[in-house]
């Protein structure tokens, strides 16, 4: 071998760039590991704002594969360049608004300009042929390469030999030999590997990797686009989808309603960014109220929040209304009883 | 050699942002300074030690107050 190649590789916190990490270090190459936060990524968030959930030990998945394999990982904010991927993707979405043809490409391309920054060989994923239903098809695989820039600098070691020969192989920096042909959607192949490995305590292989091929999540996010009158967000929007209960009224506010003690106190860290509801004469919630809602919208805002609280069966609950300069003022109002309140409000 | 301390705030952020911050910034800074990074997130105290591990960086201090979680970290040497 004429010189020490150097690989980065995509670390999503899952099994498989777990095991494809590992294949290509074991044959001598140093790799590093990459992770790209788009602010879906599933890590632990709701985990990290509700209270019931924190008594179970919570860790971010994609540091967890770095310290097994004791490689760096460069964790890279890609928020506002992801929302390109998310609102026009080339290749369509899957199930959901899950664009993930277009956004394995994206990353495969950050990746690519990584590498070429930093004098690196090549770029390894954990990609298995025919294991997701879009992205991971046999003939999705070459598109990624070309429309990534890549070519032939991507090496996938667990389907590698059920693939064309890449730029490793040839130079022998890789032996293709000691590369995986799996495929399919039968993750054994990859438990008995990592049983091999002695890898336990794996994140458990899932559907997605993040929000955006999760329904429930999803319909929050198409609500927000049309009250908005556009495809838009920030990081707080999205963030916020994933706490407390959503409740839309009107298309111009709808109300996000904490659920619990970790919810209030998440809420309250945007109480300068979004007005809000708090109940003063009953226990009861945090609302945030996002949009432009009118005096009556306020006070109907205030009587969901009254449904919510202790004092549901009550004729008049009391509760303080902010605006995000500070200015607080009080407002008395009757509970919504909950067959008031239309389904279709909740979403 | 003088040494630089930094305290950077990372309150509302939810992991794995505090950790980014904490890269950019462990990125601009020599070996021996420290950065104290102000969360409200309880991730923190396990991905910042994991990512400082992972990368060479020192965890000289956390501390636990007031539903905030402040984890200091030492540069480490640079290049491992
Ligand atoms: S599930 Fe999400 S993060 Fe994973 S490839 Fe699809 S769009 Fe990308």
């Amino acid at each position: 071998m004429s010189k020490h190649p150097k690989a980065l590789a995509l670390i999503s916190g899952g099994l498989d760039s777990l095991l494809a990490s590992k294949v290509v270090q074991d044959q001598g190459v140093h790799v590093e590991g990459i992770n790209f936060f788009t602010g879906f990524c599933v890590e632990g968030h709701t985990h990290a704002i509700r209270k019931q959930d924190r008594a179970r030990p919570k860790r971010n998945n994609a540091l967890w594969v770095a310290d097994q394999l004791g490689i760096k990982l460069h964790i890279v904010d890609v928020v506002d360049e992801y929302k390109q991927v998310v609102f026009n993707p080339k290749y369509g979405y899957g199930a959901h608004l899950n664009p993930c043809l277009d956004c394995k490409i994206f990353m495969v391309r950050k990746a690519r300009e990584w590498i070429e920054q930093r004098g690196f060989d090549f770029v390894i994923t954990g990609e298995v042929v025919g294991q997701r239903p879009k992205s991971q098809r046999k003939h999705a695989m070459p598109l990624v390469q070309r429309d990534a820039g890549i070519d032939d600098r991507l090496l996938r070691p667990l389907s590698a030999r059920n693939l064309p020969e890449t730029l490793p192989e040839r130079m022998g920096w890789v032996d293709r030999d000691k590369l995986h042909g799996f495929s399919g959607r039968s993750r054994k192949p990859q438990m008995a590997l990592a049983a091999l490995y002695g890898f336990e305590d794996y994140a458990q292989p899932a559907g997605g990797c993040c929000f955006l091929t999760d329904g429930n999540y999803t319909v929050k996010l198409t609500d927000l686009w049309k009250s908005r009158g556009g495809r838009r967000y920030e990081l707080d929007d999205i963030m916020l989808l994933k706490v407390g209960r959503h409740i839309r009224p009107a298309p111009n506010f709808k109300l996000i309603v904490a659920r619990e003690e970790g919810e209030v106190n998440f809420l309250s860290g945007y109480r300068r960014l979004f007005p809000s509801l708090k109940m003063v004469s009953h226990s009861g919630p945090l609302a945030l109220l996002d949009g432009e809602p009118t005096a009556a919208d306020i006070e109907l805002a205030a009587r969901i929040v009254g449904r919510y609280s202790q004092g549901r069966a009550a004729p008049l609950v009391e509760l303080e209304y902010a605006t995000t300069g500070g200015e607080k003022s009080r407002l008395r109002v009757a509970p919504m009883c909950a067959d008031d309140m239309p389904k279709g409000w909740l979403l | 050699m003088t040494t630089h301390h930094r305290t950077i705030d990372c309150l509302r952020l939810l992991c794995p942002m505090p950790v980014i911050r904490v890269q950019e910034h462990v990125e601009t800074m020599a070996a021996g300074d420290t950065l104290t990074a102000v969360c409200s997130d309880p991730g923190v105290l396990h991905d910042i030690p994991a990512w400082s591990r992972i990368n060479g960086h020192q965890v000289v201090a956390t501390e636990t107050r007031d539903g905030e979680y402040l984890v200091t970290v030492r540069v480490g040497p640079g290049e491992v």
